[in-house]
């Protein structure tokens, strides 16, 4: 049977043109610029210097904190500079430069493809491992994985949740992680069972990906406890939320987390880097990226060394269409406008997609005529209309009286007004004060 | 990178779905019973339409571009919409003043006065009509007998009781104070529930075929124009609510209003101490619901977006309140219809609804 999320959500179009290229490899870039903040929390700490030789899987950042995490050199050479880099939004950030030369990887990581089922390690050194190797979601929100594996004292986990919705339109990488690595993604599972201590793990997958369904329970038959569950397709489904919602009919309390009822949340990717640290002393330095857009020559899913500069991939993919009128770092619903094609790929980047110009210009803004359709469509039972007015006037204590930190921008809201309204930037200005004010009274 | 491209926060991409385009289909959903309402009434139900249309549309430019100097949003077919239903408001054969009247009263003071599409409280066409069934009280209430394209388009006052005649639900009213039973009035006037539901009766342009408006509310149904929480709220309490009465109170009995309030005809019966008498008619709740242009409201008019609640459970409250003061107004007031009122009155109350009823928020605790 078929489940999905009861409150709101929105049907854009799939798009998704890459599903049946399959996960190419690159030769690699020239040189790679690797952001000291790539995941949620803490920036890390540059431990290289200018001329230092590193090598492929070297720990070149050191997490600095719990919520923080380590980052290693994707690839071998000489460490240039270290400097400010623009991020996607052009702010400049704290980055590694590495000029790139040959590929000598760290003797430790075992680069044979051969599957590897026996967890010899306990559930400590497990996510003491996680921490170490720089493992952070896959899924966007970058959230450092070893916190998450750590279920706090007081809760206990009751299900293992496996994220393989991918509910944004035109990115397919999980897709194609799915279809190719779904064995390793089984041992994964085991393993991040046992850091979580729990006996049940279920995997949710949109019905839009019928093979990823089929393969996936082919590869989980052996498992225990492990399962599919099909989903219809509605976006927001691959928020957090949404998909426990969706699979275990249970709903994270406002400002709760997962654990508070009993759910962790990881994305396959993530559970993909997990087996390869656990199983192949591999650190995460690189990661699936799918490169598509309606004009692009090739849509691709790539395996791209973190630190890339998009450019490159653009380039593999058949070039930049002459029309291209924005860059997006991630999915149409909830990626950044990137403003260049220099920005490296980070661990978070699951996409870049490319738009013509036509597409790339919102509509014109027209009065709300109150048709209530963002009220609809919001999967967190908010009133956008009326936030965005309270935003628009910066009323903060109505908002947060109006639940705004609730939101989780997913953007279905904007993405329905038939009124074209801005919704979303205007509860985005809202919740940022709003949260800031939160903050400031604790 | 020498060309310019376009940064902006997320989501960067829209449904598509737009202002026009949802007033577009409510017009579509409208043509049905646009088209029997021709065929009853003739060239003086295209006169009509076109005529509260245009002045509409005009009305709404000429405030836009000369009194409020705001841009000119006629082309959002917002304008059209109130056009047609205004003219599937009036009875046929009205002289042109009184429609241009109307139109300017439902788009000068229903919509402008408020700051335009979004912000007005009441639904303009309800404002207009309204308007014109306090002044022209004898015009409004007359409904030329339908003779296709013999009716004439324009009827002059001389000859207004000559070729007019009265709703269904005036039928009955002015039937029960002379003293009939129900069936009797109906069996006199030969009206059966095929002709309430082809449209074979007396009534305002629009209101006449239950059939053709049902196909309008699939319509807006099937391209989501609206849910179906408003209409079907609207009817199922009018359909509830006759039906109570009716099982009460069947035909002929009255209710006794006496020094002690209300008191239902099975409870007493008598004409003794009563201070005074007032006639109560129950036709049952399917005739309710065919009648007195209810579906018209209930579909086309209390859906409006503007002037109805956010969200569902307020929609559904609207809905249920629409019906009640519908039936209270039909059954107990002086005025034979209700509909009107009812939706204004609600209309009234929906900020306050607003302020009030949430959605379920996720996760709430
Ligand atoms: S962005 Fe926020 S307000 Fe808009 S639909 Fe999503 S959760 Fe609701
Ligand atoms: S969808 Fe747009 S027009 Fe409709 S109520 Fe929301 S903000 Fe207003």
């Amino acid at each position: 049977m078929l489940k999905t999320f009861k409150t709101g959500g929105v049907h854009p179009p799939e798009n998704k043109l890459s599903s049946k290229a399959g996960i190419a490899s690159l030769p690699l870039p020239k040189t790679v610029v690797i952001p000291l903040s790539q995941h949620l929390g803490v920036p890390s700490k540059a431990i290289v210097c200018k001329g230092d030789i590193v090598k492929t899987g070297q720990l070149i950042a050191q997490s600095e904190g719990f919520v923080s995490a380590n980052i290693h050199s994707p690839v071998s050479g000489v460490v240039t500079k270290i400097d400010k880099t623009p991020d996607t939004g052009g702010y400049k950030k704290d980055a590694i430069f590495i000029d790139v030369q040959g590929d000598e990887w760290i003797e430790t990581i075992d680069r044979s493809t051969e599957l590897n089922k026996t967890i010899n390690l306990t559930q400590g050194e497990i996510v003491k491992k996680i921490a170490e190797f720089g493992i952070v979601g896959l899924g966007g929100a970058t959230f450092p994985a070893h916190v998450k594996a750590s279920v706090p004292k007081g809760k206990t986990a009751e299900y293992l949740i496996i994220n393989g919705v991918e509910c944004e339109p035109y990115l397919t990488s999980d897709h194609a992680l799915m279809l190719e690595k779904a064995e390793e993604i089984c041992v994964g599972i085991e393993i991040m069972k046992k850091a979580i201590g729990v006996s049940k793990a279920i995997i949710g997958i949109e019905n839009n990906k019928p093979d990823a369904i089929d393969t996936m329970k082919r590869a989980s038959t052996g498992y225990q406890g492990t399962s599919v569950q099909a989903l219809k397709v509605k976006y927001p489904q691959g928020g957090e939320k949404q998909l426990i919602k969706a699979i275990l009919n249970r709903e994270v309390p406002s400002g709760g987390l997962p654990i508070d009822i009993g759910a962790v949340v990881f994305n396959v990717g993530s559970i993909f880097a997990v087996y390869e640290a656990i199983q192949k002393n591999k650190p995460l330095f690189e990661r699936v990226v799918t490169v598509t857009g309606k004009e692009i020559a090739k849509p691709s899913n790539f395996k791209v060394r973190i630190g890339t500069p998009i450019s490159y991939l653009i380039d593999l993919a058949g070039g930049m269409p002459e029309n291209t009128g924005k860059i997006i770092y991630g999915g149409p619903m909830m990626g950044k406008a990137a403003i260049n094609t220099e920005i490296p790929v980070v661990k978070g980047c699951s996409g870049i997609l490319l738009v013509s110009s036509g597409e790339s210009c919102r509509k014109a803004i027209e009065p709300c005529m109150r048709c209530s359709k963002c009220v609809s469509a919001c999967p967190m039972g908010l009133e956008p209309y009326l936030l965005a007015v309270l935003g628009e006037k910066s009323m903060f204590d109505r908002l947060e009286a109006e639940k705004v930190m609730d939101c989780i921008e997913c953007g279905s809201c904007s993405y329905t007004c038939p009124s074209g309204r801005p919704l979303l930037d205007y509860i985005r200005y809202g919740k940022t004060n709003v949260g800031k004010i939160i903050r400031a009274r604790k | 990178m020498d060309k310019l491209i376009t940064v902006s926060p997320s989501p960067h991409v829209h449904s598509g779905q737009s202002v026009s385009k949802l007033m577009y289909w409510v017009i579509i959903a409208m043509l049905p019973a646009f088209a029997v309402s021709v065929y009853f009434f003739g060239i003086g139900a295209i006169y009509l339409t076109l005529l509260s249309v245009a002045s509409c549309v005009f009305f709404e430019y000429i405030i836009q571009k000369y009194l409020l100097k705001t841009p000119v949003r006629t082309s959002d077919g917002s304008a059209i919409v109130t056009g047609m239903l205004l003219a599937f408001n009036l009875p046929s054969g009205l002289p042109p003043f009184i429609v241009i009247v109307g139109a300017l009263v439902a788009i000068g003071i229903g919509k402008m006065t408020f700051g335009g599409l979004g912000n007005n409280p009441f639904n303009p066409a309800l404002v207009g009509r309204v308007f014109l069934l306090l002044s022209f009280p004898t015009r409004m209430t007359k409904y030329p007998v339908a003779e296709g394209f013999g009716t004439p388009m324009i009827i002059p006052s001389e000859a207004l009781d000559a070729s007019t005649g009265a709703t269904p639900l005036g039928i009955i009213k002015e039937g029960i104070k002379s003293g009939d039973g129900i069936g009797q009035i109906l069996q006199s006037e030969g009206l059966s529930y095929t002709d309430l539901f082809t449209g074979n009766i007396g009534g305002s342009l629009g209101e006449i075929a239950a059939s053709a408006l049902l196909i309008g509310f699939a319509i807006l149904l099937i391209k989501k124009v609206i849910t179906w929480h408003i209409p079907v709220s609207v009817m199922g309490t009018v359909l509830i609510f006759t039906g109570i009465l009716w099982l009460f109170g069947f035909e002929g009995h009255q209710i006794v209003l006496d020094r002690t309030g209300i008191s239902l005809p099975l409870l007493q019966y008598t004409d003794k101490n009563t201070l005074e008498l007032v006639p109560f008619h129950m036709a049952d709740p399917l005739f309710h619901l065919l009648t007195g242009g209810l579906i018209l409201g209930a579909v086309f008019m209390a859906t409006d977006y503007v002037t109805s609640p956010m969200t569902s459970k307020g929609q559904l409250i609207f809905g249920v309140g629409i019906g009640i003061i519908t039936v209270l107004i039909r059954v107990f007031g002086a005025y034979p219809e209700g509909v009107s009122f009812a939706i204004l009155i609600m209309n009234g109350f929906t900020p306050l609804i607003n302020r009030y009823v949430k959605p379920r928020r996720f996760g709430k605790i």
